[in-house]
């Protein structure tokens, strides 16, 4: 839930990216981390396991700059994406103001992929959020991969809405920015309507 | 659809501060703050030095969702408080409404007191946050400003240096 404070004239907002495990969420997040200046960014917290598989949750907070004289936070989160951690993905969603869907471009994660979606939208319902309103972006990373599925399939099979979809290579950064950018735009356009 | 936001205005905002200054010299804690449930900081008071209250805050809700999420699994509502003790400092997490009170104390104070202290003002700050929440709900003159957003202002976001 966007909170706009007129004492410290700020605006924070909440970006969840959501995906199967192993798709790079955490990598968008750490791609972003890398790349940012220090004056723009807090820490990047990992909750992961030992085998740096996300166990809970990684968050970073953002300031991309002024709008109005407001300065503008983004707190970026990602969803532990392996199936079993089905409660905390859920926790994660609650205050969401727009999310992220990371797809895995290879041909034997596509059902992978679907299965997450499905979850995405289920867990949306359950905080009361609507996938079809709620500021989104699909994101196909690892295109650089062999084995993908070409782009239009996979935008025939995981394109919910007409949402913009971008092609990655979050290990390289390549859509990582472009993607954020193309949800924080909705995020911020969302705003308007207050 | 996500509800609309949480508009902080200033006298709310310095009614929070006022608050939680009183708390933390009552409670001779290092220092109070007060977060939404998601996670999002709303207000913070005291030796700050190089605390990341930003990531403190974004724990400190986590840590309420998995705690409230075990709750439910024993058939409880949620745990209104969360003690976290270390061998020099500690922390006392209190559930008030959608608001979470954390306060981060050490051997100047102790956990009884933090404890005591923090219900004492949960009744004030959860009377504050109510307004806070009637302030979002109201046609706010000042929130137009954000109908003003452009999209080049949106667009210069991601030009800035």
């Amino acid at each position: 839930m966007t909170f706009i404070n007129y004492a410290s004239r700020e605006i924070n907002c909440k970006i969840v990216y959501y995906g199967p495990g192993l798709c790079g969420k955490t990598t968008n997040l750490q791609h972003i981390y890398d790349s940012t200046a220090p004056q723009a960014k807090g820490k990047l917290i990992s909750l992961a396991t030992e085998t740096d598989r996300t166990l809970f949750f990684d968050f970073m907070p953002l300031e991309l700059g002024t709008v109005r004289g407001f300065k503008t936070r983004f707190h970026l989160y990602t969803v532990p994406g392996q199936v079993f951690y089905e409660a905390s993905r859920k926790l994660i969603l609650k205050g969401v103001d727009g999310v992220v869907f990371v797809a895995d471009s290879q041909e034997e994660r596509m059902d992978a992929n679907i299965e997450s979606l499905y979850n995405l939208e289920e867990n949306l319902r359950s905080h009361g959020y609507d996938l079809m309103k709620i500021p989104y972006a699909l994101q196909l990373n690892k295109r650089d991969l062999p084995n993908v599925v070409p782009m239009g399939d996979m935008v025939s099979e995981l394109q919910r809405k007409g949402e913009p979809v971008i092609e990655a290579i979050a290990s390289s950064g390549d859509g990582v920015f472009d993607t954020l950018k193309a949800v924080a735009k909705q995020v911020l356009t969302e705003l308007r309507k207050t | 659809m996500a509800d609309g936001p949480i508009l902080i205005r200033e006298e709310r905002y310095h009614e929070i501060k006022a608050v939680l200054a009183r708390l933390r010299m009552d409670s001779s804690a290092r220092v109070v703050v007060l977060v939404e449930k998601d996670g999002q900081q709303i207000a913070v008071h005291g030796e700050l030095g190089d605390l990341d209250t930003t990531s403190l805050a974004s724990l400190a809700a986590g840590n309420v969702a998995a705690t409230g999420g075990m709750a439910k699994l024993i058939g409880e509502d949620e745990f209104p408080t969360l003690s976290h003790e270390g061998e020099r400092e500690s922390i006392h997490i209190s559930v008030i409404g959608r608001i979470l009170l954390v306060v981060v104390f050490d051997e100047r104070s102790s956990l009884g007191l933090v404890k005591l202290r923090s219900k004492q003002v949960s009744q004030e700050l959860s009377a504050v946050f109510a307004a806070i929440e009637r302030d979002s709900n109201e046609n706010d003159p000042e929130s137009s400003l954000f109908g003003e957003i452009t999209d080049e202002d949106i667009e210069s976001l991601f030009t800035q240096p």
